[in-house]
């Protein structure tokens, strides 16, 4: 079914919350540098199977993983792993736009000094290679100083997008990125999306459909922790096989 | 419908009333202070030691005392209180037996009278490791009873930090670490230092604890290592106005003590003020 080269993928993967069992038995290949939609109704796990691809659902308490999630063939899971090793691989960008109440520059900065980088001149021109590839180099060059906050939503939705892109990751997982923001900014992230696929994996969660089709090479759908369906965009929202894949796409359920 | 309208008017009348006295009695202590003590107010006050008996010169080695015994406590106090508040919320589990039966611990200790402290004091520091009644001993004794309000207040200050920062900073590769050195510490920073700079006005205002741990009513001089005694405005104030034999003549300088002493724990706390409102402004999560 996948041609391209497999980036990540997650074998048998369960995952619960003390005795609530959230994702059973996921088994999925993620392609390299194409961007994979996961679709499904609230509560279904989503967030959760997104959290465990980079190991943040372990700061969870009470929090159990099963199985195995193989970055480049290898278990991330695996005992001699470091997490922070993983997430600097795996970065992530958050529901809400989630700046920290520092400047611009210093959020964006932020990965590379805790990182151990501080060499002003490297530190300057990874900023600014970061800010320039989510497009706001242009906007925010006179106030790198000035604080994240004083953003508008959009523009901290792609400042933290920047701050994931500093440390440069080669997967980057997106748990419903636009769902705060105004249709407007979410067409930028959108744009945004197909420019970082060239260098980027790309999983993103999302709840809106058309957001999933208009911006997705490959889908899955979860649905109650399975994965029900997951194939090539267009075959899973023009002639999905299952019928509760069906059903959700067609808005029967959601 | 009238009915309603006059009980609304008379709680609205009754609210009014108790804040009127609440102030007017707040008010009415300043102005007997201020006026009684305002006019022996100088900067020889200030700045030089008393004299003929108690009855005439200033208050300084009871200033420095003061501000040497208040020093000393936060600086033992706060590292011991803000490690103690990290530990709870930061890495132990929430549910855990170990951590309510310490924030029982803490909530209790707020309670124990400042006297009790004294008390423990004055036969665990000066008798049984034997540092005598010193600078040392006063300042750990105050340090004891300020503990758990900086406890709490910083415990509060780092639970007022989202979560959505620790992930984000966890997300970036940082370990926990990192992420509470660089980012939740300087997002709490002004509770804490609210919680610090209280903990300092009632170490600077308490009298018990230093009772029988370090104060003095007299000395020569400064306190010149951490093993001397010191003099004290609480104390000074408390002796003045118990025990000295000539009350007609030194009631100004009581008044004036209490004045300095009253004017040292405002400032201590517009200080706090001042600090927690310009990083309110700045902050919008």
């Amino acid at each position: 079914m996948v041609k391209s080269k497999i980036k990540l993928q997650t074998k048998k993967l369960n995952v619960w919350y003390g005795n609530m069992h959230v994702v059973k038995d996921f088994t999925l290949k993620i392609p390299e540098k194409k961007i994979t939609a996961v679709i499904g109704p609230s509560g279904c796990g989503k967030s959760t199977f997104l959290r465990s691809l980079n190991r943040m659902v372990e700061l969870v308490p009470g929090a159990r993983v099963s199985g195995e999630i193989l970055l480049d063939g290898e278990n991330i899971y695996d005992k001699d792993v470091d997490e922070t090793e993983i997430r600097l691989r795996i970065g992530m960008v958050f529901q809400k736009p989630n700046p920290f109440p520092k400047s611009i520059y210093e959020n964006v900065a932020y990965g590379l000094k805790v990182r151990g980088i501080t060499e002003e001149k490297k530190l300057r021109l990874l900023v600014e290679e970061s800010l320039k590839k989510v497009g706001l180099w242009e906007e925010v060059r006179d106030r790198l100083n000035r604080s994240a906050l004083e953003l508008s939503g959009g523009q901290q939705q792609r400042l933290c997008i920047a701050r994931a892109l500093a440390v440069k990751p080669e997967v980057i997982l997106m748990d419903e990125p636009c769902s705060s923001l105004d249709p407007i900014a979410t067409a930028k992230i959108e744009d945004l999306l197909f420019e970082l696929k060239k260098d980027y994996t790309i999983v993103i969660v999302t709840h809106n459909l058309q957001q999933a089709a208009r911006v997705s090479d490959y889908t899955a759908f979860m649905y109650a922790g399975k994965l029900i369906e997951h194939g090539r965009t267009e075959e899973i929202f023009e002639r999905p096989k299952n019928k509760i894949t069906q059903d959700y796409i067609t808005g029967r359920f959601g | 419908m009238v009915k309603a309208k006059t009980c609304e008017r008379l709680g609205f009348w009754s609210t009014r009333v108790a804040i009127l006295i609440s102030l007017s009695i707040t008010g009415y202590m300043l102005f007997y202070i201020i006026s009684k003590g305002a006019s022996i107010i100088s900067w020889d006050f200030l700045t030089k030691p008393p004299t003929s008996g108690m009855t005439a010169g200033g208050i300084f080695p009871a200033i420095v005392g003061t501000l040497l015994l208040v020093t000393l406590a936060i600086v033992i106090s706060l590292p011991l209180g803000l490690a103690s508040a990290i530990y709870l919320v930061e890495y132990s589990s929430k549910e855990s037996r170990f951590v309510r039966l310490v924030e029982l611990a803490v909530y209790s200790l707020n309670g124990v009278p400042s006297i009790v402290f004294g008390l423990f004091g004055m036969a665990f520091f000066v008798k049984f490791l034997g540092f005598g009644t010193s600078l040392l001993s006063a300042s750990l004794t105050l340090s004891l009873m300020i503990l758990p309000t900086i406890v709490a207040t910083s415990v509060e200050a780092l639970k007022s930090v989202p979560d959505h920062f620790r992930e984000a900073s966890l997300a970036l590769g940082a370990t926990k670490g990192q992420t509470i050195v660089r980012v939740v510490l300087p997002a709490a920073f002004p509770g804490i230092i609210t919680g610090a700079m209280l903990g300092v006005g009632r170490a600077a205002g308490e009298t018990a604890p230093i009772l029988f741990t370090g104060a003095v009513f007299y000395m020569r001089g400064l306190p010149t290592s951490i093993f001397d005694p010191v003099m004290a405005l609480p104390f000074h104030l408390f002796v003045l106005a118990t025990e000295h034999p000539n009350i007609s003549k030194v009631e100004p300088i009581q008044y004036g003590t209490a004045l300095v002493l009253l004017i040292l724990v405002l400032l201590i706390s517009l200080i706090a003020t001042v600090i927690r409102y310009r990083y309110r402004r700045k902050r919008k999560w």
